[in-house]
């Protein structure tokens, strides 16, 4: 390699570090905004802003869910183990929703502390297998159902 | 069969994104091969003298 | 074994490589698909909670990969062309950038049509990991549309390899995205540190399809550069008699 070479080589490594430094820089600036839902545990700590509208993400606590019969409206709470937040919701819930599932909401607070959603979301885990597999494990009390905070 | 086709109910989505891959790619392979046969054939088609 | 290297990056003998190589290439890529298709629609079991819909995940995932792959190989290629000015490496990063658009438009369009159904939406802006896989395809863009913004192909191209190494910080932030915010788009199944997430039965036609979607990369890239050399080496003695048949 040349002397022009690798002075080509030094420019080239260094444009891509340094944008690379750059970015990672706007990146930690921008952690706090780049953060797509809150956990109910976040809420309860009051790092929400009230009256705004926001996303609120955590498990389908088990026997929460309560339908409505002859409406589309549905009572459920979430919870990220530590705390639970009731949220009401009217319209099409997605096919993987039930107890234990990752549901991601988008809403507000209501004066009651009560979370109306607007839109209700599944979030699924990265764990995929034969159903019959899930069986064992559910019988083994390792229930796979739901997602890893 | 029905069965296979349906996908559980989901057979849009699922046939959608298959069909969708099978057109890019399908597409990207024929373009290469198309070109180089046009190229072919314009050369063959024409006797240069040196 | 640098001089077998210096003699393939000549266009003529690359050509001809190229030319060798192309029959059983298409050959193997057709079949390996065929088998591929076979294994994931078929005999692969359905999902616990997805069930058939999780299908998309073999054409998603090779898509999302390669779509990062085909990136660091043009950046790779930019840099030889930055560096030693090697006529084929700067034919590589045009080529590389057209096959890794598609990739990854393909990556977010199955992906939208994994997230309806499941999910419940199509698209979330302020989902890191779409953002992110949506900021790599301007990125190619903008790759293709810097090396056409040149009279001189050779200077474009260059200039095209400058971006392409600039967005490379890009591949980590699309990889990591899912652990660095919350997302809706879930954590990683296989390229981790742990365990693969996914049981066996699953994970090796996945597996299997990845190396499918890059036997396919290779092979068309192959061909794109071989009829980029032909067109663009056209004055030359030999494409003319290669021409001529």
């Amino acid at each position: 390699m040349n002397a022009r070479q690798k002075r080509r080589l030094g420019l080239a490594v260094a444009v891509s570090v340094g944008v690379a430094a750059g970015v990672a820089l706007m990146l930690y600036a921008f952690q706090q905004n780049l953060l797509y839902f809150y956990s109910p545990s976040q809420v309860a700590a009051g790092l929400v802003e009230p009256q705004t509208t926001f996303r609120l993400g955590g498990l389908v606590a088990q026997g929460s869910v309560q339908h409505e019969t002859g409406s589309m409206e549905v009572r459920f709470a979430l919870t990220d183990g530590a705390h639970s937040l009731p949220v009401h919701y009217s319209g099409l819930l997605p096919d993987l929703f039930r107890e234990g599932q990752g549901i991601v909401t988008l809403g507000r607070l209501n004066e009651a502390g009560v979370f109306v959603a607007q839109e209700v979301l599944a979030k699924h885990d990265e764990n995929y297998m034969p159903p019959e597999v899930a069986e064992a494990l559910t019988e083994a009390g390792q229930a796979p159902v739901g997602i890893s905070w | 069969m029905a069965e296979f086709l349906a996908m559980g109910g989901y057979a849009f989505f699922v046939w959608g994104a298959y069909g969708l891959v099978a057109v890019v790619l399908i597409g990207n392979a024929a373009v290469p091969w198309w070109r180089h046969r046009r190229l072919r054939n314009k050369g063959s088609g024409q006797g240069k003298a040196h | 074994m640098f001089h077998r290297f210096t003699a393939l990056s000549s266009p003529r003998h690359f050509y001809a490589i190229a030319s060798a190589w192309l029959p059983w290439l298409s050959v193997l890529t057709a079949l390996g698909f065929a088998v591929g298709l076979y294994w994931g629609l078929v005999v692969a079991p359905p999902d616990y909670q997805q069930g058939e819909a999780y299908r998309i995940i073999y054409v998603h995932v090779p898509s999302a990969w390669l779509s990062l792959m085909v990136y660091t190989v043009m950046a790779g290629a930019g840099l030889v062309a930055l560096v030693w000015h090697v006529k084929l490496a700067e034919i590589a990063v045009y080529e590389c950038a057209v096959l890794g658009a598609w990739f990854t438009a393909l990556a977010l369009g199955t992906g939208m049509l994994w997230g309806k159904p499941m999910w419940g939406t199509w698209w979330q802006w302020g989902d890191a990991r779409m953002l992110s896989e949506l900021i790599l395809l301007f990125l190619y863009i903008g790759v293709l549309g810097l090396h056409n913004a040149f009279a001189d192909s050779r200077k474009g191209a260059r200039v095209a390899a400058v971006l392409a190494l600039a967005g490379i910080v890009n591949i980590p932030i699309i990889h990591y995205s899912v652990e660095w915010w919350n997302t809706l788009h879930q954590g990683a199944t296989v390229t981790r540190f742990d365990k693969p997430a996914a049981h066996s039965s699953m994970l090796w036609p996945l597996l299997f399809m990845g190396t499918m979607f890059i036997l396919y990369f290779s092979t068309v890239l192959l061909a794109r550069i071989r009829v980029r050399i032909l067109e663009q080496e056209a004055d030359r003695q030999w494409a003319e008699e290669v021409r001529r048949g």
